[in-house]
């Protein structure tokens, strides 16, 4: 047979079919590593239980700082994250629970700081918040501060995840 | 759009004679098993590298997980190994290929015996392979410790003891390897480091130094 009509020479069939053959082996090494590498980004989140944070009975209008447990799996290390939460009824008797991580680059804020009453404040770039969490114009924080997923059950104040609440 | 760009970077660099130098090199026709199937033989070389490509590559993505502490080493190898996807594979290449380099290394020498080529003008190669064989050993002794099981903690102390039977500066060496007087936790962080860092180091300069020789020599005639 002669390659007179056809415009794939035998040099270049080679060359295909090697590079095909080697490229297939060279993916079948590379792609279980990659999928190893990048299996951070592909694992699914586990949501965490409600923890029992306080009583109800301790709540007042004025936020106070309560700290809780939630138990972590980071890996093949499992330990317990203690959390922070800034907790107070508001005027029509629903409860408030703030996350204190601050919006604009994740420091911690406080309240009631001496300089700052009546405000949530920032440390680490003078972020400052209302006392419902909304963020003040002209400081660093870009949104409110997140807000707890909570439930009151048998006079108990339970906190789950945290979610941002948009606006700002 | 790649042929533009190679040559945008070949019109600066004159990469070309770079790789043709190596992909014109004539294979001689009695290491070719295509003319002579016996001629398989010469492959073990460079399966050899093929392996220990593996091997550096696979060892890259487990320090991914692998954390080198008494406490968290066994429970790391058993999360990248059971909960990470793929971590059966990747371990399993690198569990196994250490074995296929040790056993492709010694294929590769007896290929090198048996044909004479460590002769003049080929010493000088043959005593890097020998350092290389040394070196892969050191790989394999070391990174058989790193899992912290029971079978990496015992075979650990075997191979100590060993090192300690060396007349007069026996326990001086074993001291030196240990890091400390039990095998703990600064054996293991020195096994890591001697296993990913300086090992690997020293196997690539000795790789660089064996193939250059190969290419100044050339592959030994027939015989
Ligand atoms: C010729 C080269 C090499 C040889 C012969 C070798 C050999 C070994 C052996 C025998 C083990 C124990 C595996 C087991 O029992 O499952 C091991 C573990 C390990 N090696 Fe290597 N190794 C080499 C190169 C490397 C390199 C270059 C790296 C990193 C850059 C590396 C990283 C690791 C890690 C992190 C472990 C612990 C994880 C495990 O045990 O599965 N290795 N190696
Ligand atoms: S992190 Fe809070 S103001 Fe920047």
């Amino acid at each position: 047979m002669s390659n007179n009509e056809h415009d794939v020479t035998r040099r270049q069939f080679l060359n295909y079919t090697l590079t095909g053959v080697g490229g297939f082996m060279a993916a079948g090494m590379l792609m279980p590593m990659l999928r190893f590498a990048v299996d951070p980004l592909l694992q699914n989140k586990t949501s965490g239980k409600m923890v029992a944070v306080t009583n109800v009975s301790q709540l007042t209008n004025e936020p106070q700082r309560f700290t809780f447990k939630v138990k972590k799996v980071d890996g093949w290390h499992t330990f317990e994250e203690q959390k922070i939460a800034y907790i107070y009824k508001k005027e029509n008797g629903e409860i408030l629970a703030l996350s204190p991580i601050c919006t604009h680059l994740g420091c911690t804020v406080s309240w009631n700081d001496p300089a700052f009453p009546n405000e949530f404040h920032c440390p680490c770039h003078g972020g400052r918040y209302t006392k419902s969490g909304i963020n003040i114009p002209g400081t660093p924080p870009p949104e409110p501060l997140h807000v707890y997923d909570q439930k009151v059950k048998g006079g108990t104040v339970y906190l789950g995840e945290d979610h941002p609440r948009g606006g700002s | 759009m790649l042929a533009k760009l190679y040559d945008w970077i070949d019109e600066r660099l004159d990469i070309t004679p770079m790789w043709r130098d190596l992909a014109d090199h004539e294979v001689p026709e009695h290491v070719n098993p295509a003319y002579h199937f016996s001629a398989f033989v010469y492959c073990f070389g460079g399966l050899t590298f093929f392996t220990i490509v593996i091997q550096i590559l696979s060892g890259m993505f487990l320090v991914m997980y692998y954390v080198p502490d008494i406490d968290r080493a066994w429970d790391s190898v058993f999360y990248l190994q059971n909960k990470v996807a793929y971590g059966q594979i990747v371990r399993g290449m690198h569990h196994w290929g250490a074995s296929v380099t040790i056993v492709m290394v010694f294929l590769h020498t007896l290929r090198v015996f048996f044909t004479g080529a460590y002769k003049k003008p080929r010493e000088l190669n043959w005593i890097v392979g020998v350092l290389l064989f040394f070196v892969i050993l050191g790989l394999g002794f070391t990174g058989y410790l790193l899992p912290w099981d029971m079978k990496a903690l015992f075979a650990t102390k075997v191979g100590l003891q060993i090192a300690a039977s060396v007349p007069f500066i026996g326990g001086w060496i074993q001291t030196l390897l240990q890091g400390s007087d039990v095998v703990g936790a600064q054996t293991l962080a020195r096994f890591f480091a001697i296993h990913v860092f300086f090992l690997p180091a020293v196997l690539l300069g000795l790789l660089a130094a064996h193939f250059i020789m190969i290419r100044r020599q050339g592959i030994s005639g027939p015989l």
